[in-house]
């Protein structure tokens, strides 16, 4: 065997006899892959609810919009107190002809919506009756495929979150480990070059980063889940490899500064979850402000995030991946030049 | 300097901070020799040690591994030495067999030898045993083992018998002499100086980082001019009579024993045979342990 051979196995029995280690590879992006399909999925959640005071045309076309959920209540003064207190942003009566809405400017996005959707309806209401055609006519549809849902952008942020973690993890763990046990001293009496232990570890890292998406993926796409895949899916798999390039340097890097798993474990944390935020992971970042958008820019979460969602569920190209890669190698050579500024084969 | 030297170091100093760890060592070591590095703590061995082995540059001084400068590291030498690290370094969460599977495919060898490595340390029946798992005995003949696996023609063990019970200790003498019957180069450090005498052909005595004797262990206690110690039953004789015995120039009574001190044990044991007062006799040379009070002038303590 050779020596590339043995200390990628070596590492890959390492990983996968290591529990926690599974766990957190394989396990918890499904957890949250749960937790967050339960937060974001129920289709009720994205609707706006308002107390309903009355009834006629306009409430009738106002539930077929499908944006507000109603909730009826007796008196309006009561429907009021609701909106001043901050259960519900808006309040609305329906007496004959006269309609009134009260909202809580203190909560600005939900009360624009309300206020946009019903004089939108209100609108239509009055020019039916006038009996004129439109003098404009708006078509909207939405640029998704329809089947698209939560699952179709929860899988490839949180999927992405998941392989960073443990791709970092991973190789920043087998670094420590080895350095505080003398193994890289030990293997440093040993004829075998640093480029044969760093790509055995890449190697590695890369098996594990591909086995992990293949289980995510397979899971998500059970009935339970229901994530469907864009045509051209199999495009994440190159963006995959380069992606945990990336990852791998981080990995490298925090390998190299930690002293001991603990610390290995805290820099991790510090990095990957700032960085799953500002990659727009778990949440979009449409609504972060202009400079948070632009640093999110530099980071590899980011850029593979956006690439997995193109091809995963977008249906794009190979011209999808142009961006991604570009910033991703760059990133990994930037960050691989400053681990093999601080790293060492042994400590002190 | 003979053609066979293996190792030849000469004024070899480190220092770390204002500490002189390793302060003018010198020695050379044969083919197919067993030299012994013996010391207390702190003494500066396994400093010395890596300086050959190269993994660390010594400040001053010079060393030759088989007429090759070992630092910066020499790929060269390193398929030549095999090195058992003060702390054992395994893979994590590997079996026996797979640490030395690795280790020797790390050389390139075939992994037979290693497994031939496995019986000689006497661990064939640990072969899927995780290192973890093996009792402390174990995991430094596995250590060793692995030291071997790719059939160096050196080996450097830094104290491979420390916090071994005394039955794990005595298997493990029983590997090195192995090792040796094998015709390797042995370079071992120890703090037990029973051993040390035990088992080495040679034997440097370190201490604060430099080599304060250097010899057989036999011939460096020889050269001790120290008494022996005749120990008999006590009320076999009286005190004052053992005194008065010719050639004793020191008696005393511990609560359980007479011990008498004497630089003539042939003539004193002769004298005791005549009074029949023989009953429990115990004769004690001097030890290294005499050697390192008469070096240091403090009781030896690893
Ligand atoms: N990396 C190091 N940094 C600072 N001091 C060290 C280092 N290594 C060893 N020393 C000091 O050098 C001295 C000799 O250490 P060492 O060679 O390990 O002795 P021994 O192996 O005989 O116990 C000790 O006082 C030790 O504290
Ligand atoms: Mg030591």
């Amino acid at each position: 065997m050779t020596a590339f051979r043995s200390l990628s196995v070596a590492m890959f029995k390492g990983f996968f006899r290591e529990r926690v280690a599974l766990f957190f590879t394989f396990l918890m992006p499904l957890m949250f892959l749960v937790i967050f399909g339960l937060i974001f999925g129920s289709s009720s959640s994205n609707k706006t609810k308002i107390d309903v005071v009355g009834d006629g045309p306009v409430l009738t076309a106002l539930n077929n919009t499908g944006i507000v959920d109603f909730q009826h209540v007796d008196s309006f003064d009561k429907a009021i107190a609701a909106v001043k207190n901050g259960d519900v942003p808006a309040a609305i009566s329906v007496q004959g002809n006269k309609i009134e809405l009260r909202y809580a400017a203190s909560d600005r996005v939900q009360a624009g919506t309300v206020q946009a959707v019903i004089s939108s309806v209100v609108d239509h209401v009055n020019l039916a009756a006038s009996g004129k055609p439109p003098a404009v006519t708006l078509d909207s549809q939405q640029v998704e495929d329809s089947s698209l849902t939560a699952i179709q952008f929860l899988t490839p942020g949180i999927l992405s979150w998941g392989l960073a973690t443990s791709a970092i993890f991973g190789s920043a763990l087998t670094l420590v480990n080895w350095r505080k046990k003398q193994v890289l001293r030990r293997i440093r009496l040993s004829p075998v070059s640093t480029g044969t232990v760093i790509s055995s570890r890449l190697l590695v890292t890369i098996g594990t980063t591909v086995l992990q998406a293949i289980l995510f993926i397979a899971v998500a796409m059970t009935p339970v889940f229901g994530l469907q895949l864009a045509g051209q899916w199999w495009l994440a798999l190159p963006l995959l490899i380069i992606g945990s390039l990336s990852f791998f340097s981080i990995g490298v890097l925090v390998g190299s500064i930690a002293k001991s798993e603990e610390a290995a474990t805290g820099i991790t944390n510090v990095i990957v979850l700032p960085m799953a935020f500002l990659s727009g992971t778990f949440f979009p970042l449409q609504n972060a402000p202009q400079w948070l958008q632009t640093v999110s820019e530099v980071l590899p979460l980011r850029h593979l995030n956006d690439g997995m969602v193109d091809v995963l569920v977008r249906g794009k190209g190979v011209e999808a991946l142009v961006t991604p890669t570009a910033v991703l190698l760059a990133f990994t050579v930037v960050v691989a030049f400053a681990a093999s500024r601080f790293f060492s084969w042994e400590d002190s | 300097m003979s053609k066979g030297s293996t190792i030849v170091a000469d004024g070899l100093r480190k220092r770390y901070g204002d500490l002189w760890a390793v302060d003018g060592v010198s020695f050379t070591v044969g083919e197919g020799e067993f030299f012994g590095i013996l010391g207390p703590n702190g003494a500066g061995k396994t400093t010395t040690l890596e300086i050959i082995e190269g993994l660390r540059k010594p400040d001053e001084g010079s060393v030759r591994l088989f007429g090759e400068n070992p630092w910066p590291r020499n790929p060269k030498l390193l398929p030549r030495i095999g090195v058992q690290l003060q702390a054992s370094s395994f893979f994590e969460k590997l079996t026996a067999r797979e640490q030395l599977e690795t280790f020797a495919s790390l050389y390139g060898v075939s992994t037979a030898t290693a497994v031939d490595m496995l019986e000689l340390v006497g661990l064939s029946d640990k072969a899927n045993t995780r290192e973890n798992k093996l009792s402390g005995g174990q995991r430094q003949r596995l250590s060793i083992a692995c030291a071997l696996a790719h059939d160096p023609d050196i080996v450097f063990l830094d104290e491979p018998t420390a916090a071994l019970d005394p039955q794990a200790r005595r298997n493990l003498w029983d590997v090195l002499r192995a090792i040796k019957a094998r015709g390797k180069t042995i370079v071992y450090t120890t703090h037990y100086l029973d051993e040390a005498e035990i088992l080495c052909d040679r034997t440097a005595i370190m201490d604060k980082g430099k080599i304060l004797a250097m010899d057989a262990p036999a011939t460096l206690v020889r050269g001790l001019d120290a008494p022996t110690h005749v120990l008999i039953e006590r009320g076999v004789l009286a005190l004052e009579e053992a005194r008065a015995i010719a050639g004793v120039e020191e008696a005393g009574d511990d609560g359980v024993s007479l011990r008498l001190s004497t630089r003539k044990p042939a003539m004193v044991l002769s004298t005791l045979a005549e009074r029949g007062a023989l009953e429990g006799l115990q004769v004690r040379g001097a030890t290294l342990e005499d050697v390192f009070l008469e070096l240091t002038g403090r009781e030896y303590r690893a």
